[in-house]
């Protein structure tokens, strides 16, 4: 009974939030919105007992990814009121290709409770360890049938997070950097290019 | 008593409005790129509600690469947003065509 209204109180979250995302005028609140999402639908994940997903949904979703779009919204100085010029003009087509998408996976849904589909069953390799957390039966799994992939996963960050860091890096301007001390340059320098000796006339003054 | 097709069904509505949202917010990229982590995330229910009543954990490894592959391309996406916004100070993407794509 609890699960029940447990998980009906998520899902009815999740969905609501996930309206306000793409309905919301301002994206800082479409932001807050997604975050809302996330941490909802991690109740859901843990409400089927996939807490260490749920985790990770919490860390890497609300902790890093929400976070780095708050950051570049506020960062970049943007009218967004002209940014919602086509929403009324494009909201029929997108209804009505959402309602033809729905109403496919509502068939897909139908077909698949009329028992017009047999799943595959699982063959039990990588079922979940008895009496083990949820959490120490996917680390057996992942650090021995799947260590190859958990690795290409690591790649696939670091290529990321390489790419980021190149395309935003960027050189600081030349005006800039002048007033930046220059060690090679101090040491070049000698006495003879730095100083003169001038004996100017009587009255005449110097010219420097 | 909660079965499965009770979280395929949220996992298909947050697929759609996620769709949707690509659609309604065609000139707010940042919007856009929100859409495509809430499909991402209706994927991700999907995946460790069968995987949760099938019993089979693959389906939990595979969120997680999902997941992985989600924040890689929220990165790169955000970045090439910022240097985009830098050179030409908008976000419209309406009319991005310095490719002649």
């Amino acid at each position: 009974m609890l699960l029940t209204i447990a998980f009906y109180l998520f899902a009815t979250v999740v969905i609501a939030s996930a309206v306000m995302v793409i309905m919301s005028r301002n994206p800082v609140h479409s932001v807050l919105w997604l975050i809302l999402s996330f941490f909802n639908a991690a109740g859901l994940m843990v409400l089927v007992g996939a807490e260490f997903i749920a985790m990770l949904l919490v860390i890497v979703y609300v902790g890093a990814v929400a976070v780095l779009f708050l950051f570049v919204v506020m960062m970049l100085d943007i009218d967004f009121a002209s940014m919602r010029a086509g929403f009324v003009r494009n909201a029929p087509l997108g209804i009505i290709i959402a309602l033809i998408l729905l109403a496919e996976l509502v068939l897909g849904i139908g077909a698949y409770r009329a028992g017009a589909l047999v799943l595959g069953t699982p063959d039990g390799t990588a079922a979940p360890l008895m009496f083990e957390s949820n959490i120490e039966s996917i680390g057996a799994l992942l650090y021995s049938r799947y260590l190859f992939l958990f690795e290409s996963a690591g790649i696939i960050l670091l290529v990321a997070m390489i790419g980021a860091i190149v395309l935003t890096h960027r050189e600081r301007p030349a005006a800039h950097r002048r007033a930046h001390q220059d060690i090679g340059k101090q040491v070049r320098r000698k006495p003879e290019d730095a100083t003169v000796n001038a004996s100017p006339a009587i009255g005449k003054g110097i010219d420097l | 008593m909660i079965g499965i097709e009770h979280f395929i069904v949220v996992g298909a509505i947050l697929f759609v409005l996620g769709v949707l949202g690509i659609f309604l917010n065609r000139k707010n990229i940042i919007v856009i790129l929100m859409s495509i982590e809430l499909i991402l995330l209706a994927v991700n229910i999907n995946l460790v509600a069968f995987s949760a009543f099938l019993g089979d954990l693959t389906g939990q490894i595979f969120a997680m690469f999902v997941l992985t592959v989600a924040a890689g391309e929220a990165a790169i996406g955000l970045a090439i947003l910022v240097i985009y916004f830098r050179s030409r100070g908008t976000i419209a993407v309406q009319d991005a065509n310095q490719m002649k794509g």
